[in-house]
């Protein structure tokens, strides 16, 4: 076991898993902690709740097709308060600055978090900025906090998944790692295909609640780690058999082809502006109407279902049945994706 | 319908003649997929689960990373270490263990410079950004790899680049074949051949391993389509040898029939095995002359020790002389220490098709990705991470 914190440990697998729970709720643990959900929900009175939620950014290249630093640090933080149901309120934004940063990119990466927070009509209530000698931040991080309102009587979360539960993906999945490996890499896909599907949910996810309501028991956004990673985790919370079809699972062409020169499995690709949701069997059908209507989840499938406990050994199980109808166990990310050799 | 749908359903009325011939041949038959692109295609798409018990499909030693002797790897990971160098390497090798249990990653994580690429060209950019360093590119990989890294020690040469060297450790895929097939204990009755390397090949490199070994060569490509259509082919063979030998062969695979050395004077054998090329929009007969001349021009073929495999005569690319100057062995005097495989281990037997990835005591135990005891719990390619993320 490494005794130093590698890039496996910020993957969002298998290794960060270990970190947080090893070392930070070990320590940290509380009950608004510990359920280690997308946001906490903190009780106002009796009846309801604020969801709190955080989230740093240090993605490079901080521009890429399809957004930049500013519109994702803004986009993922509304998302992760939207997985508990709730509408943001107000944002937090802090800004760790590298010294040589040009200020026109510092300025475009502020115009890009105002237009994402107009487009979500949400604001940013307060921030903070430091700067660090050059070399000591990868030109800028940014860090998000959120805080939304959970109407009253809204209990979305992991923990009310049900046995018999469709597994539903509001759309195409992977375009957002692809885009930051290939650009990353100085791959040069043109494919309009490939670029981040950042994007804000909450209205996806507020339509869903106000038209099926409790039929919506839980919500997770597939980012670092992707669909398998997600799935695998809610299987890990609520000890349930997650079953999935290959087929059905929605992954753009392009974004196949590049997942396979570079050896990448896409079910393992972070998403932006994707969610996983698990609703009763009898809404599947209105939840995919409901999730068509919008630009973000035209693509939207049920995907599998919840099917009965986890079998051998209390381990999560997410079982894939491939387009051939072989069956196999997937498994969360457990370090960064390494491309392979040939 | 799309082409996916069709083949998918292709795949499926393959699957039902699989059924039906490998239950004509009745016997245990053991087919070896000798490419890791082909192992994880076989685990990503659940073949095993398909496929009548009676066919078991052997991992062969076509991970370039899991054949890399430990010796090479301890090599590797000590030149991480030392201030001056800069190892620039195919994300595959970063989580190998050395034998005292680090990585490159941990080094990485402990400072050392260590950069990962996608091409080999890439390592020779990174030589014009790291003026000061000196960059030694792990060459890790079979004949698919090696023409481009040829290509870039080439042009290094021609632009006088001084900082640029490579780690050789790339090996040819025949001679391994060979070694392995004339292993007493290695029952294998056909083998998938790989796609991508046999481009650079060709098909009919194969043809001794069939007149040797009686052994039915398919080079197939790598989707599921693709492979379920080699397994069948073999098994079409298979049959065909079957019905023109006596009946009782199968059932004495041990004796003179395993071995394949039934001879012809006898007059017995009707029906031999042969190639068969299904990949020929990739694949023709005599391989890609370019790709090999290049590698011809920069290597050549020495010793070279394989995990698992021990010693196989002239199975290794190395420098030749005139380029003697990017090797990095030579450059850095490196002592390549060979023999420290750890004990436990079974990385050997797996790699030898001996046994499966479940059968080793360490197999999802002591051994995980997260805590890989070898490299065939490492690679993508490698056949214990294929059947511990995959089965």
């Amino acid at each position: 076991m490494p005794t130093t914190i590698t890039l496996d440990h910020g993957s969002g697998g298998l290794y960060t898993h270990n970190l947080i729970k090893g070392i930070i709720v070990r320590h940290l643990t509380n009950p608004l902690l510990d359920p280690l959900e997308d946001s906490a929900l903190l009780k106002i009175g009796h009846y309801r709740s604020i969801a709190f939620t955080t989230d740093s950014y240090v993605v490079d290249p901080i521009f890429f097709s399809g957004g930049d630093i500013g519109s994702l640090s803004v986009n993922g933080t509304i998302n992760d308060l939207a997985m508990k149901g709730a509408w943001p309120i107000a944002l937090s934004c802090s800004f760790i600055l590298e010294e040589g940063l040009g200020l026109t990119d510092f300025e475009k990466v502020v115009l890009s978090i105002k237009n994402a927070c107009e487009t979500a009509n949400v604001m940013v209530a307060t921030g903070d900025t430091k700067v660090v000698p050059r070399g000591k931040c990868d030109r800028l991080f940014i860090t998000t906090s959120g805080v939304g309102l959970v109407k009253e009587g809204i209990d979305i979360g992991i923990s009310n998944i049900r046995d018999g539960d469709m597994i539903i993906v509001s759309g195409e999945i992977g375009s957002h790692g692809i885009t930051i490996l290939t650009e990353r890499e100085g791959m040069d896909i043109k494919s309009p295909s490939i670029k981040s599907d950042t994007c804000a949910l909450h209205r996806l996810v507020s339509a869903l609640i106000d038209d099926i309501g409790d039929g919506l028991h839980a919500l997770k956004d597939p980012t670092r780690g992707g669909l398998c990673t997600a799935l695998w985790e809610a299987s890990d919370t609520t000890g349930y058999l997650m079953d999935i079809f290959e087929e059905k699972i929605p992954i753009n062409n392009d974004v196949r082809g590049a997942s396979y020169i570079l050896g990448i499995d896409p079910l393992y690709l972070a998403n932006e502006g994707k969610l996983i949701a698990w609703i009763d069997p009898l809404y599947a059908e209105r939840a995919i109407a409901i999730m068509k209507a919008f630009d973000c989840a035209k693509d939207a499938a049920v995907i599998g279902e919840v099917k009965g406990r986890v079998i051998d050994d209390n381990a999560p199980s997410v079982i894939l049945h491939t387009a051939i109808g072989g069956k196999r166990r997937l498994h969360p990310l457990k370090g960064m994706p390494l491309p392979r050799i040939c | 319908m799309s082409i996916e749908h069709i083949k998918n359903n292709q795949s499926k009325s393959i699957l039902s003649q699989i059924t039906e011939i490998s239950g004509k041949i009745g016997a245990e038959i053991s087919i070896m997929e000798v490419c890791g692109t082909h192992t994880v295609s076989i685990a990503r798409h659940g073949i095993r689960s398909l496929i009548p018990p009676n066919i078991r499909l052997v991992s062969g030693p076509g991970c370039p990373v899991c054949v890399t002797s430990q010796g090479a790897i301890d090599a590797m990971i000590k030149i991480a270490e030392m201030p001056d160098c800069r190892v620039v390497t195919f994300g595959d090798m970063m989580r190998v263990p050395g034998t005292d249990g680090g990585s490159l990653m941990d080094r990485k994580g402990r400072g050392a410079k260590v950069n990962i690429v996608y091409s080999p060209m890439d390592a020779l950019y990174i030589a014009q950004k790291y003026q000061d360093d000196l960059i030694v590119f792990l060459a890790v990989g079979f004949e698919t790899t090696a023409p481009l890294i040829a290509s870039v020690i080439k042009r290094a040469s021609k632009e006088g680049v001084k900082n640029f060297t490579v780690f050789p450790a790339m090996k040819l895929i025949m001679p391994a074949i060979f070694s392995l097939l004339s292993q007493k204990d290695v029952m294998i009755d056909g083998l998938i051949c790989p796609g991508h390397v046999s481009s650079v090949i060709g098909a009919d490199v194969y043809e001794p391993v069939c007149s040797q070994f009686n052994a039915p060569c398919v080079i197939a490509g790598f989707d599921a389509h693709d492979i379920l259509g080699a397994i069948r082919a073999i098994l079409m063979q298979l049959l065909k040898i079957k019905e023109n030998y006596n009946n009782n062969c199968y059932n004495d695979r041990y004796n003179d029939c395993h071995n394949r050395e039934i001879s012809t004077a006898k007059g017995k054998r009707t029906e031999v095995a042969r190639v068969e090329n299904l990949y020929r929009a990739v694949v023709d007969s005599h391989g890609n002359k370019r790709a090999l001349s290049m590698i011809k021009e920069v290597f050549e073929h020495r010793d070279s020790v394989w995990r698992g495999l021990g010693i196989i005569e002239k199975s290794g690319l190395f420098l030749r002389d005139e380029y003697m100057d990017f090797c990095a062995i030579s450059r850095l005097k490196i002592d390549v220490d060979e023999g420290c495989e750890h004990s436990m281990c079974r990385c050997k037997d797996i790699l030898t098709g001996r046994i499966s990835p479940p059968d080793c005591p360490l197999f999802k135990r002591a051994c995980t990705p997260l805590n890989p005891f070898g490299p065939c719990m490492v690679s993508n390619e490698g056949a214990c991470h294929a059947y511990y993320n995959y089965a």
